[in-house]
């Protein structure tokens, strides 16, 4: 690298490389990882979706679309298939209403550095191990839990409310994990809006709920819509949480493809289930497409 | 209406702490069966001190996560400059291929990545983690430093240009001192995703070569001790420990605060 000091007087594009190769070079490193652990990956999994069965040992490889029938073929898939989906329909709306309803009350009922601390003290959870707050649940919400001894300090001859091992139990330890990324989101949405487009609604006679759903909402919708693409789609693949907080009756998707890699050792079922999933995901996000658009655009 | 909403926060946070505040007191409750009434006791820690496993598992996790704060921080900063400064063909693709390790869920890149990594003899273990977190993280520092570019305006940059700088000088006094905070918070962003994986970490590890996220979850499944507790709560003040640091040298949208 030339000195800096008195390069001033000369014209810089004698000095820079071409420019495309500038950027090349900007690009390259992380295109190249994202492509060796992600996009290499993929497709390997993709031909694998094609197999008969793992190609371990000496064993012929067969090409086959048996895997992708196994919705056909095993309808109990699409039970746990409805099971997953409604979860992550549940887990989504819940973190839109209450994540949306914090930002709200950060941005507008909160100011400086208290708004700085409780933005602080909301996204800290995230930096916590999600394996111990799910663990952590299972303490409170099961029979004879904090929650049953909580309640019983009030009324001593309360009936358990303990509901660990149920699909509202994994409802609620998936909300609690992924609740900050809403907050955060929204919060971000929320605070480019300028204060005059409300208060011009409010001298014009709007109430609250007009300007909630009039203003607020559809302006801050790029941040909704983001962080519930961000909570959705870890959600719908989700195993740890459903065997936790489920027991028996957490059967999901993620589970049943988690076991096809580590119990069945069927690597092409589990990758022809995968796929299935990943077209569920791509579908979510053709939906959404025209308000991503719209973010990425702005 | 100001103080129905503080309520509704207070409620908010009483929900994101309970179950944290639930796992830290179960670390210093007597019973190994996490049973009430509390009995104070500081014997899971003792016994952690004697737990190699989970020791070297949580160190493992403290390296990993920072060795991909760095490399993804490095590799995504660069990767957001060319994209959000420079006008080129492909630069809509290009950003459309940041997506897939975000928007596709963990456990098929995960699964993806253990089929691809033995199939290629890259194997599992930590280097295999590294690989997989690094691309996990890269396209969180590029989206949160090219926001953090398009916030800041380029004239800057071409007015130290025309008063004579060179497009390196104008980068590192200009451009680089301004983007600190977004640089700082993609770094820590990546910290965070890297220490708090477990759905690809499980498929990559091996016995003996695991991180903590791995170490608990089978711990959860043998049988949990409140060992796990007590590991789990020192690295979770350790963690508050940095953010809050950080939170107070690069305040969010700190741009133009320090003077």
């Amino acid at each position: 690298m030339p000195p800096e000091v008195g390069a001033a007087g000369l014209p810089a594009t004698r000095r820079r490389m071409p420019p495309w190769l500038a950027t090349a070079a900007l690009l390259l490193p992380s295109y190249a990882w994202l492509t060796l652990a992600v996009l290499l990956p993929l497709t390997a999994m993709f031909v694998f979706s094609f197999l008969h069965a793992t190609p371990l040992g000496n064993k012929p490889v067969v090409w086959t679309l048996e895997q992708y029938r196994a919705f056909h073929d095993q309808p109990y898939l699409l039970g746990v298939a409805w099971t997953s989906l409604a979860i992550g329909l549940w887990t989504t709306g819940i973190c839109a209403v209450v994540g949306f309803a914090a930002a709200l009350a950060l941005v507008r009922a909160t100011a400086g550095r208290t708004r700085e601390t409780l933005l602080i003290l909301v996204l800290l959870p995230f930096w916590t191990n999600g394996l111990v707050r799910v663990f952590s649940w299972t303490m409170v919400i099961r029979e004879g839990g904090f929650l049953d001894v909580f309640v019983r300090w009030f009324w001593p001859s309360a009936p358990s409310l303990g509901f660990l091992y149920t699909t509202p139990a994994i409802v609620l330890g998936l909300v609690h994990g992924y609740l900050p990324y809403m907050v955060l989101t929204c919060y971000i949405a929320l605070l480019s809006i300028d204060d005059a487009v409300i208060e011009a609604a409010q001298s014009l006679g709007a109430r609250w709920w007009t300007v909630l759903f009039k203003i607020l909402v559809p302006l801050a919708a790029p941040g909704l819509v983001t962080g519930a693409i961000l909570i959705f789609v870890p959600v719908i693949g989700a195993f740890m949480e459903p065997r936790i907080l489920g027991g028996r009756v957490g059967v999901t998707m993620g589970t049943v493809i988690e076991d096809q890699f580590t119990q069945a050792f069927n690597w092409p079922l589990g990758s022809a289930l995968a796929f299935t999933m990943l077209a569920v995901v791509l579908a979510v996000f053709a939906t959404f497409s025209g308000v991503l658009r719209r973010s990425a655009a702005t | 209406m100001t103080s129905l909403a503080r309520i509704f926060l207070g409620l908010v946070l009483v929900f994101l702490y309970l179950p944290i505040v639930v796992m830290a007191a179960m670390g210093f409750n007597a019973s190994p069966l996490y049973a009430l009434p509390f009995d104070f006791s500081t014997h899971w820690y003792e016994e952690l001190a004697g737990n190699g496993r989970l020791i070297e598992a949580g160190w493992n996790s403290i390296w990993l996560a920072v060795l991909t704060a760095v490399i993804a921080t490095a590799l995504g900063t660069l990767a957001a400059l060319a994209l959000w400064r420079r006008t080129f063909r492909g630069r809509a693709i290009l950003r459309i291929l940041l997506l897939p390790p975000i928007a596709i869920p963990w456990l098929i890149t995960g699964t993806a990545m253990l089929v691809f990594f033995f199939w290629t003899g890259i194997g599992r273990g930590l280097h295999a983690m590294l690989i997989g977190h690094v691309a996990l993280a890269i396209p969180y520092v590029v989206l949160v430093v090219g926001t953090g570019l398009q916030t800041l305006r380029a004239d800057l940059e071409e007015a130290a240009m025309s008063l004579g700088s060179t497009p390196i000088h104008a980068f590192f006094r200009v451009t680089l001192p301004l983007l600190m905070p977004s640089i700082v918070g993609a770094a820590l962003f990546a910290f965070a995703v890297s220490l708090d994986q477990f759905v690809i970490s499980y498929f990559l590890s091996v016995p003996g070569m695991t991180t903590l996220p791995v170490e608990i979850y089978s711990a959860i499944r043998k049988g949990f001790t409140p060992e796990i507790n007590a590991i789990s709560t020192i690295l979770l003040v350790a963690s508050m420990i940095v953010i809050l640091g950080f939170a107070r040298f690069a305040r969010p949208g700190g741009i133009g605060e320090r003077s």
